[in-house]
């Protein structure tokens, strides 16, 4: 296979591990934001963390496997984008620690307080990954301060103006409103009631700055619209997008959660593919001069490399894809406690 | 404090506090696996009960493994930038195959090992705790792959590429089987899992040892331990002989690092000694306060009492690790191991003797024993390590001709400042030691709670059964009821 030809899979392969990443821990990361609002007594807590349990850690693997894909497929974006990011992503690392002892210790003890510190750590971890990934994407779509050898000449205070912030709110409002279509598939009762109360709001507040960061992004983003109008067939991407967005209210309406459900992972598929349209062919645009950003083609490995890393991928994929399904299928169904929870 | 440093710091403290957990999953994985495998067989309700009780002391330790292993990839990037553009055609596919074939399947069988005891049917259980502890190995082995490649590089050319004007050196993959079976893989990996393995058996000995001196849980503490035991002595004596052919491969691969874990200094004609403990002044390049036993370094690597082994003096300045380091954590390692290799010898011989319950003194020492091999294991690290430096990825002679290597000093990240490394490792250094604190805190409530009793077993397993009859009941009323939906509706 060609070089150019296994840059550009790899590019894919790469959406596919970030769309993964979105969608799976997308609702894991929004269950923690509104768990604190939803659930009223222990019990309820305890059923809403069970109801992730058995799957966030599988869902943060795809991260985990972004990044060393990342690593050997564009090495030099990796390195550039890490270190760009430095003290965002040391916090987003916090937050990601946060929550996986916030869950794992939170009911190991029997004590009133002992659970109010971690059901807190749980939210505010959960929320602040959720904006972080948001701020990271916004900043990246922008195009950020890369000097000469990709030498990143900004600051943390230079990655927190006014549109990454928009654009970590729409993160953090999307992955609420898919965490909480996500509970009310996997809770009854009183509990399921309440969650359905707060899966419209959500939604307001997810379309309005949805329209807000669109208008924004034309704004502030001029380049972000090249390539949609160079290849009108793109233009496919953002109306799928609104389709998709238009039909979650839809699917609620129609008591079809599970259709809701789909429809939010198509939003979150639809936002990655958009921004990845967006960004292309540039990984990491520099502000400064565009002749010094990261491009696929400055970014890239070896042709052996990317094709060993394809063999990898075509052995291991389907593997992965196989007990995902087995595991999503085993914990079907609506969530119950047990000795074994948490 | 500059870049550098800070940085070295950094690693050293995120990734020897991240190694407290992966050796004890991978080695409480095989426990584990052996407890159910023995449930399996035999069917005894406490072989049921002792497989549950070290599901719940693996979640924990993976829960913490896992979140303290992505600081791991992330810091790859964010410190090490210039590390990572030069290595990661090579060094990236071995991670990225970590998460490919390591990570899923771990995370994926977890969820049936720790959720699915009333799930599912005990065949696909016991094949799920396989998977984990599988999974486990296989991450250990892409990593440890990763890292020897650093060490004794393979399979690979330097090409440089045109960077905005500037050319840069890259290493480039030309053999991935070179790569990932280096000259070093297979020693260093085999004696990495295997103290992982003991770690793991001294684990759950220790455990068991404590329920005895209590006298409590006796049931599942001896069968424990008639597992515990001998695997501790297998694993103990596999690891000495693991550690002894690589530190024979190290006078080809790394001379510099054998010289300054023995602080040999100069090079003679005569045989070599061996220190069995010093204090190493590299200004002075003497030790002191040592005790050298003559010949035995030479016999030791090269098999005969004769051959000289070079010393430090045949490496340049420049290229010369630190040697009081290496020296002392070599030496700990090395008398641990012997240490492991005599208590988990008498613990076997008492248990076959049936008086292991009588000599208390023993079964307190077989409490501290984790301790002894999580210091072991660490040592072991920090010897190979610190031993490597100045070099983060050695220089290697590929086809007569010498390949570049890339110094330490070289592979930070050129845009990260000294204030953001000092304020992350403050930052660390607070979770880390706070998360320290909360795992052993719930590790010791875990362990004073203990296993299941019989009774409390057959509890649980009729509350699940019944809430099964129950569901199954809902179902056929539903199914009789016919529509799904108005079910639904009814309940909103």
């Amino acid at each position: 296979m060609d070089y150019d030809t296994l840059t550009w899979i790899w590019f894919f392969l790469l959406g596919v591990l970030l769309c993964g990443y979105t969608i799976l821990d997308g609702f894991d990361l929004g269950v923690g934001i509104l768990h604190l609002f939803i659930a009223k007594s222990d019990d309820e807590r305890r059923l809403v963390m069970n109801s992730i349990g058995p799957l966030w850690d599988g869902n943060e693997v795809w991260l985990v496997t972004f990044g060393g894909a990342l690593f050997a497929a564009f090495p030099v974006a990796y390195a550039t984008v890490f270190s760009s990011f430095y003290t965002a992503f040391n916090l987003l690392l916090t937050c990601l620690i946060g929550r996986a002892v916030s869950l794992e210790f939170r009911s190991k003890v029997h004590s009133k307080s002992w659970r109010r510190v971690w059901d807190v750590g749980f939210f505010a971890s959960s929320l602040c990954a959720a904006m972080l990934l948001g701020i990271a994407g916004g900043n990246i779509l922008a195009g950020m301060e890369l000097g000469p050898g990709y030498r990143y000449q900004g600051s943390l205070l230079g990655q927190l103006y006014w549109y990454p912030l928009l654009v970590g709110l729409l993160t953090a409002s999307l992955f609420a409103m898919h965490g909480a279509i996500y509970l009310y598939l996997k809770t009854e009762d009183a509990l399921q009631e309440r969650v359905r109360q707060w899966i419209t709001p959500l939604f307001f507040v997810f379309a309005s700055l949805y329209l807000l960061v669109t208008v924004a992004t034309w704004a502030h983003v001029p380049h972000s619209t090249e390539n949609i109008s160079k290849y009108p067939i793109l233009w496919a991407v953002p109306v799928l997008n609104l389709l998709a967005v238009l039909n979650i209210p839809r699917a609620m309406h129609l008591r079809l959660p599970l259709y809701a459900f789909f429809s939010s992972s198509m939003v979150i598929l639809a936002l990655a593919s958009l921004f990845s349209v967006a960004v292309c062919p540039n990984l990491m645009l520099s502000t400064i001069d565009p002749s010094l950003s990261v491009t696929l083609e400055n970014a890239r490995s070896s042709h052996r490399t990317l094709g060993i890393m394809l063999a990898v991928a075509a052995i291991g994929l389907p593997c992965v894809l196989s007990y995902t399904v087995t595991i999503y299928w085993i914990f079907r169904g609506k969530v119950k406690l047990d000795s074994h929870s948490y | 404090m500059d870049v550098e440093i800070l940085s070295r710091l950094q690693f050293a403290g995120t990734i020897m506090f991240h190694y407290l957990f992966p050796p004890l999953s991978i080695g409480l994985g095989l426990q584990l696996f052996l407890c159910e495998l023995a449930y399996f067989r035999t069917r005894k309700p406490e072989w049921e009960i002792a497989a549950r009780f070290w599901t719940r002391v693996f979640a924990v330790n993976f829960a913490m493994g896992v979140s303290t292993g992505i600081v791991m990839e992330f810091e790859f990037g964010t410190n090490w930038a210039a590390y990572s553009r030069f290595v990661g055609d090579v060094f990236g596919s071995a991670l990225a195959a970590e998460g490919i074939f390591a990570f899923f399947l771990e995370s994926g069988f977890l969820a049936i090992l720790v959720f699915g005891w009333d799930r599912v049917k005990p065949p696909l259980h016991l094949f799920s705790t396989l998977m984990v502890f599988l999974g486990s190995v296989f991450s250990a082995v892409w990593i440890v792959i990763a890292n020897s490649w650093q060490q004794t590089p393979a399979g690979y050319h330097i090409v440089w590429h045109d960077v905005q004007g500037t050319p840069m050196p890259r290493a480039e993959i030309t053999d991935f089987w070179a790569m990932v079976f280096n000259p070093s893989s297979v020693d260093r990996l085999s004696h990495t899992i295997i103290g992982a393995l003991v770690l793991g058996a001294f684990f759950v000995a220790s455990v068991c040892s404590y329920y005895v001196l209590k006298g409590k849980h006796l049931d599942v503490a001896r069968r424990c331990l008639s597992i515990a035991l001998p695997t501790a002595l297998l694993f103990t004596i596999t690891a000495a002989m693991t550690g002894h052919d690589a530190a024979q491969r190290l006078v080809e691969t790394q001379p510099a690092k054998l010289a300054a874990m023995e602080a040999h200094f100069e090079t003679s004609e005569d045989p070599t000694g061996l220190y069995l403990f010093g204090w190493p002044d590299a200004e002075s390049k003497t030790v002191h306060f040592g005790l050298k036993l003559p010949r035995l370094l030479s016999f030791l690597v090269y098999n005969d009492f004769k051959t000289p082994v070079p010393g430090m003096d045949k490496i340049p300045i420049e290229d010369q690790p630190p040697i009081w380091l290496p020296f002392q954590t070599f030496h700990l390692m090395v008398g641990l191991g012997t240490l492991m290799i005599f208590v988990a010898a008498l613990g076997c011989f008492h248990w076959y003797r049936r008086t292991l319950e009588n000599s208390r003194w023993l079964l307190w020492v077989i409490i501290f024993m984790p301790i002894a091999a999580m210091t072991a294991n660490h040592a072991g690290w920090v010897t190979a390590e610190v031993g490597r430096q100045p070099w983060i990825v050695y220089p290697s002679v590929q086809d007569g001709v010498e390949m570049m290597g890339l110094r330490t000093s070289d592979g930070l990240s050129e845009s990260v400042t000294a204030d953001q490394v000092l304020a992350s490792i403050v930052l660390f250094g607070m979770i880390y030691s706070m998360l320290f604190a909360v795992w052993i805190f719930v590790l010791n409530h875990k362990i004073q709670h203990g296993p299941e009793t019989l009774e409390q077993l057959a509890k649980i397993k009729a509350s699940h059964a019944n809430r099964g009859m129950q569901e199954l009941f809902e179902k056929q009323g539903r199914a009789l009821g016919g529509d799904l939906m108005e079910d639904d509706s009814d309940r909103n």
